[in-house]
């Protein structure tokens, strides 16, 4: 039967490059797929793109490729990934120069376009999902709307010969079931193999979250060589059967703790795993370690896929503003705490306009309130923190500022202030029918 | 004991809207924890975070939970003044759980 090595090389825009480089370098793998765009990427990204229109993709795609290109040229290795951002045929025609100075030649370079909707939604009464209101509704501070696209312009494009493969909102298990649908020809409407083929990309896309990463807790889950953590490999056969392993002598372990922790990652009901292509049903997995570091995952299944896709609606929602103060030694957090009460004070004086603010003492309170923190005993140091939304940069500043002043106007020996404030892109979604994106595959050859 | 003792866990997020996974070292424990780690013991575990309700759902496949906590995360990742804006570190909280193994304080499970 005939089976791939799809290797995950990143779990986020900002992940280890040489884990990936070893992937290729001794995976044994024929696909490398990166996973590089968070939830609000895109819409900065957008932003990005406003003041450069040849910019806008991921900002570590050189440094990325560079370290990879010349190992997966000379393997005939091919890659998928959503380094695109807002701007995929702009990356491709960067990854084409990439691979010219690199004396590479003939590389198929293929662009997914058309998750950016915000045409198609800018103006609609979609409702949004997460907050109340429509499209419209939000009117100008709208920035970007992306439809998570499923896999067929992916495995479309590599079925034309791409050697890469760039897109810019694509769902993430999409990456890793391109490569399937590509080398297998999966029907489109086999719903127990696309659900098998999504539980399959939902373990590989965040990287390391499955070889160890993210998991380890002395005493109760030890794990080794974090330093040298190595990225997972996902053994794919035609039936759909899977195993999820690593480069032998990497640091980190594939063990059925790890597979379990990333099978309910980010998941809400485990029977419906809303995808693009299918809607995922990981209520029958079974893992089970048949070998170190070597978990078979089998049981995946699938219904048939909505007709609507998710967009990723990014949009200018406020300001925030922070300071922050440390004190240490003797009466430490009583002094942290008249420092906050000292703040709270201010901002009322001062008039500071804010629509909702946090007063916290990190390593005391910072994380879960007062409530689950009344345990702790007295700390050494202890950090003060005050934050708010405002409705301008202008009253954010404002904020940091009030704690600067306790420099000389707050409680003794307070230090290593740090202040700051910044817009906020948020983002909402919504439910787009499928019919109204419209993806297509643009080539470039470098 | 603390459940800390029987399960590992692992938060995720999308949104407003927290996932804590709670899965079984041991399979043979699952039942300690689907009759011991109920969504009225997490809710009010989570009473000053989360604002909305607390789904559970079961995993008899893998011995496992999956908490789904709506209006939990400050109005969601992009927009929260927290520090853990994605809430990861909720799971450690939840590990801090008491589990009482039908033995006694005194008397560890055997």
């Amino acid at each position: 039967m005939r089976s791939i090595r799809i290797g995950s090389g990143a779990g986020y825009s900002g992940d280890r490059i040489e884990p990936a480089v070893e992937l290729a370098e001794k995976g044994d793998i024929q696909y490398l797929v990166f996973e590089c765009l968070g939830e609000r990427t895109v819409a900065l990204a957008q932003q990005a793109r406003m003041k450069n229109p040849d910019g806008g993709y991921d900002p570590l795609l050189e440094e990325r490729m560079r370290a990879v290109l010349p190992i997966c040229a000379a393997k005939g290795i091919k890659l998928v990934t959503n380094m695109g951002a807002a701007n995929p045929v702009a990356a491709a025609r960067k990854i084409a120069e990439i691979a010219r100075s690199l004396g590479l030649s003939s590389l198929k370079i293929a662009a997914v376009v058309g998750d950016d909707v915000l045409d198609a939604c800018k103006d609609s009464d979609l409702p949004m999902l997460e907050i109340d209101g429509t499209m419209r509704q939000l009117g100008n501070r709208v920035l970007s709307a992306n439809a998570y696209l499923g896999v067929a312009p992916m495995a479309e494009a590599l079925n034309a010969g791409a050697d890469i493969v760039i897109t810019g909102r694509a769902s993430d298990p999409a990456l890793f079931l391109a490569p399937m649908i590509h080398a297998f020809g999966w029907a489109m409407d086999d719903w127990n193999l696309l659900g098998q083929g999504t539980v399959a990309g939902h373990l590989l896309e965040c990287a390391g979250q499955i070889t160890g990463g993210y998991f380890a807790d002395p005493g109760f889950k030890d794990v080794h060589g974090l330093a040298r953590l190595g990225f997972p490999i996902g053994e794919v056969s035609e039936d759909g059967s899977l195993v999820i392993t690593k480069v032998v002598g990497s640091g980190g372990a594939v063990t059925s703790a790890t597979c379990k922790e990333q099978l309910l990652y980010e998941v809400h009901d485990p029977k419906r795993y809303i995808q693009p292509d299918v809607v995922a049903d990981f209520s029958q997995v079974k893992i089970e370690e048949i070998a170190p570091d070597r978990v078979r995952v089998s049981g995946g299944r699938g219904t048939q896929r909505t007709d609507t896709l998710k967009v990723s609606v990014g949009y200018v929602d406020s300001y925030i503003g922070e300071g922050q103060i440390s004190y240490a030694g003797p009466g430490a957090v009583a002094r942290g705490r008249l420092a906050l009460d000292i703040v709270r004070e201010r901002m009322q004086l001062t008039g500071v306009a804010t629509s909702e603010t946090r007063f916290e003492l990190i390593g005391i309170d910072s994380l879960h309130g007062a409530d689950l923190a009344a345990r702790a005993g007295e700390p050494y140091e202890v950090r003060v923190r005050v934050t708010g939304r405002t409705e301008n940069l202008r009253e954010a500043v404002r904020i940091g500022n009030e704690v600067e002043t306790l420099y000389t106007n707050g409680p003794a020996a307070g230090g290593g202030v740090t202040k700051s404030a910044r817009d906020v892109v948020a983002v909402a979604s919504v439910l787009l029918p499928r019919d109204l994106a419209k993806p297509s595959i643009k080539f470039v050859e470098a | 004991m603390k459940l800390r003792d029987i399960a590992h866990s692992r938060t995720g997020d999308k949104g407003n809207i927290s996932n804590i996974s709670v899965i079984a070292f041991d399979e043979k424990l699952y039942p300690l924890l689907l009759s011991q780690v109920t969504s009225e013991r997490v809710k009010a575990l989570f009473a000053g975070v989360v604002a909305g309700t607390v789904v559970r759902y079961e995993l008899p496949n893998i011995a496992a939970l999956n908490f789904v906590m709506d209006q939990a995360l400050g109005g969601g990742v992009t927009r929260s003044l927290a520090l853990d804006a994605h809430g990861k570190s909720l799971s450690s909280a939840l590990l801090d759980l008491e589990i009482d193994d039908g033995f006694g304080d005194t008397d560890p499970a055997p």
